[in-house]
């Protein structure tokens, strides 16, 4: 079968791919909701190093999507069953590691064609199956399970006193983390400290949340989530380095495309944890799945999930971006080209 | 219910670059009507899709589908008639012996040698037919129409705001379009040899669902090496 897959060739430019696909190898999935991640927006805006897009593009973006089974010679899936697609391709992984550290893994919209095509071909295993779910939040299950992950790390490696967590940043990761933080650490203080009073009103399910330059000197906590990243990352791990008790752990998950000096010293007096925290494995991917099903946090998600109008064509995919670039928290839309 | 159809019906006098009728042709691969006939596959919708096949061909396009391994119970071959609406008539009669009538089924007529046709025209054609009872696929003309009569002067030239290109597919509601067929005398049906034009010449309105530039019939060997390149295959002399 022909297949069209959507590629950004340029910063703001698409092209159509047309590439024969063997439906016999793989599960055939039809995307049917995307959703916007930073790291695609940096690439339709050209915000990443030139030698980067040169090596990249072109390129489909999106690595977070849901859809529809239409084919699957194997018969492990139903046709018209609901998957959540994974875009993370490990290769060799040693018992005890995670799948998204493995070197030479291959990530889909980064490097090689994202989500963004007519049909998608994976293998059964990249798939996770779900019901009762609205595709609008589903298709955000890469991303909860990126927070999921956070968090499962952090519980195996962070020390077990746990009275006062903080998350920094006030973006869309900030909130599903704490989110997450909330189901699951019940008796802990969730505290929020971001620079947009605007976009911390929504952290309405939090203890406290703070504003970056009106933090109280006598702030402390036990551990903290770095949702920054960019030019922040600096700021935010050196207020994280500076409140939080001895021997806490932050778990660093801003993405920064500049190198960022940390204040070793107080690292090593206080005996801190620095863990680095990037995408999700598949066991994430089905937490999420299960999490997404609990109706107190759709409802939560549902406050910060912003639906643009579907894309029919090319020139509704750069609407999307543009609708995106305004908007505080995510975007999705139905994907119907 | 709800039908493909898939016409295959030509034997490929056009192309000269081949004895055999230009569908089965190579487009990286695989054969082009076996790509055409995958993307309907792909559709759920689809209770059952027929295909039409030149008498002569019948047997080698029921080895294709043996060979490409494509799924046997959703596909059904039928003798091909003599020009494109005979065959479309082969494949509903032959849905009527299957399946008896329904009022609400409808059929998605489509070109074998159309294979970039995507799942959105697909599934627009199918809610479009469903809805309007007709419909057919069009872009929207980019060169200038001129209308001659004696192929030597212009008589007129249309103003290209209203002008389309015609695509497939085509799709009707059956009991609609069978009834209009019947109604055709034998010298309207030599004449009439697009079925939308059935629907519009007995004032029956026809729904326009929007196609795609790259929706290409290959015809001619210019239409064939462009195919090839658009899947980045060898070029062909």
């Amino acid at each position: 079968m022909i297949n069209c897959t959507y590629q950004l060739v340029y910063p703001r430019t698409f092209s159509v791919k047309y590439s024969e696909i063997d439906i016999e190898k793989n599960v055939i999935v039809r995307p049917r909701y995307m959703s916007i991640c930073h790291a695609d927006q940096r690439y339709y805006l050209g915000k990443r190093n030139v030698s980067i897009l040169k090596k990249k593009l072109p390129m489909a973006l999106i690595h977070e999507s849901c859809g529809e089974v239409v084919y699957d010679k194997s018969g492990k899936f139903k046709v018209g069953q609901n998957v959540v697609m994974i875009p993370n391709f490990p290769k060799k992984v040693r018992p005890g590691e995670y799948e998204n550290y493995s070197l030479g893994a291959k990530f889909l919209s980064s490097g090689y064609d994202g989500f963004m095509r007519e049909f998608v071909e994976l293998p059964y295993d990249r798939l996770v199956p779900f019901k009762d779910i609205p595709l609008q939040i589903a298709t955000v299950c890469e991303f909860i399970s990126v927070g999921v992950h956070a968090i499962n790390r952090f519980n195996l490696c962070a020390h077990r006193y746990r009275d006062v967590i903080a998350v920094w940043g006030d973006g869309s990761l900030s909130y599903v983390i704490a989110c997450l933080l909330k189901i699951l650490f019940k008796n802990a203080k969730i505290i929020v400290v971001g620079k947009n009073k605007t976009k911390l009103s929504y952290f309405s399910f939090v203890d406290e949340t703070y504003l970056t330059d009106e933090l109280p000197s006598d702030l402390k906590f036990d551990h903290a989530f770095e949702c920054v990243g960019a030019h922040g990352s600096f700021y935010a791990i050196d207020d994280i380095i500076r409140c939080i008790r001895p021997q806490g752990t932050a778990m660093l998950l801003g993405v920064s495309e500049d190198k960022v000096a940390i204040n070793t010293r107080d690292i090593l007096e206080k005996g801190l944890t620095l863990i680095g925290c990037s995408r999700s494995g598949k066991v994430e991917f089905e937490s999420a799945v299960n999490f997404l099903k609990n109706s107190v946090f759709q409802r939560r998600l549902m406050a910060i999930i912003d639906e643009a109008k579907p894309v029919k064509n090319i020139s509704d995919i750069h609407e999307v971006f543009a609708y995106d670039a305004k908007n505080m928290f995510k975007t999705v839309f139905e994907w119907n080209i | 219910m709800i039908f493909g159809a898939i016409l295959a019906g030509g034997i490929g006098t056009r192309m000269n670059i081949s004895d055999m009728p230009k569908q089965f042709l190579m487009l990286g691969d695989k054969p082009i009507i076996i790509h055409t006939i995958e993307k309907f596959l792909m559709c759920a919708r689809f209770d059952k899709i027929y295909i039409g096949v030149h008498s002569d061909w019948l047997m080698y396009m029921n080895d294709l589908i043996e060979k490409y391994n494509l799924d046997k119970e959703r596909l059904v071959c039928v003798h091909g008639g003599a020009d494109r609406n005979e065959t479309i008539f082969n494949i509903i009669k032959q849905i009527k012996i299957d399946y008896a009538s329904n009022n609400d089924d409808i059929v998605v007529t489509h070109d074998a040698v159309r294979p970039f046709v995507t799942s959105r025209i697909i599934e627009d054609n199918i809610n479009a037919a469903l809805e309007f009872g007709a419909c057919d696929t069009v872009i929207k003309a980019t060169d200038t129409i001129v209308r001659s009569k004696d192929e030597k002067t212009i008589n007129e030239i249309p103003n290209r705001r209203f002008m389309y290109q015609g695509q497939t597919p085509q799709s009707f509601k059956i009991s609609l379009l069978f009834n209009l067929y019947n109604d055709l005398n034998n010298e309207e049906k030599s004449v009439l040899t697009d079925a939308c034009k059935i629907c519009v010449v007995r004032n029956t309105p026809v729904h326009l669902v929007l196609g795609e530039v790259a929706n290409i019939k290959i015809t001619t060997v210019t239409d064939y090496k462009i195919a090839m390149a658009m899947v980045g295959g060898i070029n062909f002399d």
